[in-house]
């Protein structure tokens, strides 16, 4: 089902909709917020001057650390009395990226959300049980207000717990599942050490987000549970959940155009790129109150399509995610830069400043080992010193990340040195066919 | 009156303490005892060895993560009784053993028991009114 007309604008129609909403953007975030202000007056555009959609290639692009540098509140266009919710999402080093949402910037993105239910498939007769994350996390409370909205049944269960998640699904009769791709993963395989079958379960639809999903993940998701696997897309700063979704057709993720406003760029350059060319997508809010985003670098790499899809949407499509023009991780949904991993273990004296993280899966739950060298022999004398040393890495790091870490010591030089950038993030959760 | 041991980081793959052995066997560094502690994860391999200061040394720069620590070496006579004289004597002076070894001397039959203690001046202190016989550096490593 289709859940919004905007979904199915003509290309003309999307076009001006989009221009009335970026202007009215721009006039905001240049009045309201004194750091779009500097950006505009150096980069010498006027607000008045953005007359074309094409205009907002002119502009400066917005990055992850620009929303860190003014963290918490910087960046909002709104004053506080106007905010009703905040979401975070972690940050590259200790600080963490913070948003905020108006009245009119929740209900706007709860619409955005239902229409991924929507798409999917999801209608007022399903229940849908939410194992994301709530809480900071924008995944949770996104989809839940949603899938809400659409009428369906919600069942708030949260992460975790998976023994528990499946008693819930068979006792209820489930019909939609809210989780990351691994995690169902996962499920399916405490189901067989549970001795739950697939047909003890009324599940049809998965709605799937938070990380990327590869082909082959898909394909195993429907051997196990012969349900339908929609993947979902989104991100804090420009909103959380609703960004874009898949229909029924598996051909690209919709996005929500007449409120996100996307580009394809080279992520060496920044120059805008050709339809239809594979570069770094980057985002622009058209309603947002709260804490507009003006061409926001993902870091995502994926490719756009106009065409109209078969399922009688137009907006465009982007592919799902291929990779990132950085070194971010994600690790069971978390956000992981190297550089984060980096700055804890410079406090930490008794190991040298080479390091590698391994990640790998484990009955589909990512696993991040963290090698590092022990250059201090001190802490050989007694072997609890030893004991302490990892615990104390690994406390850092779930302090900082919010996730486990595997910590393993090695001896000096051991970790590949090269000249230029070193390799320090070994992925091996692809190697092998799942 | 202390022996000095040298402890060595060594982490769980194949082949690591065999490249200890190959670096001593290659500097004619004789091991009188050793001892490994270690988990799933990684080991510590504590030696006494006839040249300490060359053994450490020459592992430091081979890539070990090496370290060096005062001991206390007893000669523990071949009968019963004899560990738990010494080792009451520490423990009513409330010294805590962190860990202990024995190997077989090379002159007599009795035992060397090698003591980790957490202070070994007041360990060596009280073992020296008992008659235990503590050794020195040559006594155990020969030189």
């Amino acid at each position: 089902m289709i859940w919004s007309s905007a979904e199915q604008l003509s290309r003309s129609e999307m076009e001006r909709i989009q221009l009335d909403r970026l202007r009215a953007t721009i006039e905001r975030i240049y009045h309201q917020v004194p750091f779009y202000r500097a950006r505009l007056d150096e980069a010498g555009i006027k607000p008045e001057s953005v007359r074309h959609l094409q205009d907002l290639e002119r502009i400066p692009f917005t990055l992850k650390t620009d929303l860190r540098d003014h963290y918490p509140f910087g960046l909002f266009a709104e004053p506080l009395s106007r905010i009703v919710r905040f979401h975070s999402s972690s940050g590259t080093t200790g600080k963490p990226v913070v948003v905020g949402y108006t009245r009119q910037d929740m209900e706007n993105w709860t619409d955005c959300c239902a229409r991924v239910a929507a798409a999917a498939g999801v209608t007022e007769n399903d229940i849908a049980q939410i194992s994301f994350g709530y809480g900071l996390f924008t995944g949770g409370f996104g989809m839940h207000a949603g899938i809400e909205r659409l009428g369906a049944s919600v069942l708030p269960i949260s992460s975790g717990q998976s023994e528990r998640q499946l008693m819930f699904m068979q006792d209820f009769g489930t019909t939609v599942l809210v989780a990351t791709p691994s995690y169902i993963l996962h499920l399916t395989e405490v189901m067989q050490a549970e001795g739950v079958k697939s047909e003890d379960l009324r599940l049809r639809v998965g709605l799937f987000g938070g990380e990327g999903h590869t082909p082959e993940m898909r394909q195993l998701i429907m051997e196990r549970l012969s349900i339908i696997d929609t993947q979902n897309y989104g991100l804090t700063e420009i909103c959380g959940p609703g960004v874009s979704y898949e229909c029924l057709e598996h051909s690209g993720m919709h996005i929500n155009e007449d409120h996100i406003y996307p580009e394809i760029i080279d992520p060496d350059t920044g120059a805008v790129l050709p339809e239809g060319s594979e570069g770094e997508l980057v985002l622009t809010t058209l309603t947002k109150e709260g804490i507009p985003m003006i061409r926001y670098r993902t870091r995502d790499i994926t490719r756009l399509n106009r065409e109209p899809c078969r399922c009688g949407r137009t907006n465009v499509r982007m592919d799902l995610v291929r990779g990132r023009s950085d070194d971010m991780m994600v690790i069971r949904g978390v956000n992981v830069f190297p550089s984060q991993i980096e700055s804890v273990l410079m406090t930490i004296p008794g190991i040298g400043p080479h390091y590698q993280m391994i990640v790998t899966t484990e009955q589909f739950m990512d696993k991040l080992e963290v090698q590092v060298e022990l250059t201090d022999g001190e802490r050989l004398e007694r072997y609890a010193e030893l004991e302490h040393l990892t615990q104390e890495i690994r406390q850092k790091i779930r302090t900082t990340l919010q996730i486990g870490v595997k910590v393993t010591l090695l001896n000096p030089q051991t970790i590949q040195r090269t000249a230029g950038k070193s390799k320090r993030v070994i992925d091996r959760r692809h190697d092998k066919n799942f | 009156m202390f022996v000095k041991q040298i402890s060595v980081f060594l982490e769980n793959k194949s082949g690591r303490l065999a490249e200890v052995t190959r670096t001593l066997k290659e500097h004619q560094i004789d091991i009188r005892a050793l001892y490994i502690a270690d988990t799933t994860e990684y080991g510590i391999l504590r030696m006494i060895v006839d040249q300490p200061e060359k053994a450490q040394d020459v592992l430091t720069k081979t890539g070990f993560t090496v370290s060096s620590t005062r001991v206390i070496a007893l000669a523990i006579a071949d009968r019963p009784g004899t560990l738990d004289e010494a080792l009451e004597t520490l423990s009513s002076g409330s010294i805590s053993v962190d860990y202990l070894y024995a190997f077989v001397g090379r002159s007599s039959d009795d035992a060397i028991v090698i003591i980790r203690v957490e202070n070994p001046e007041l360990a060596l202190e009280r073992l020296n009114q008992t008659g235990i016989r503590v050794l020195d550096c040559r006594e155990v490593y020969g030189t």
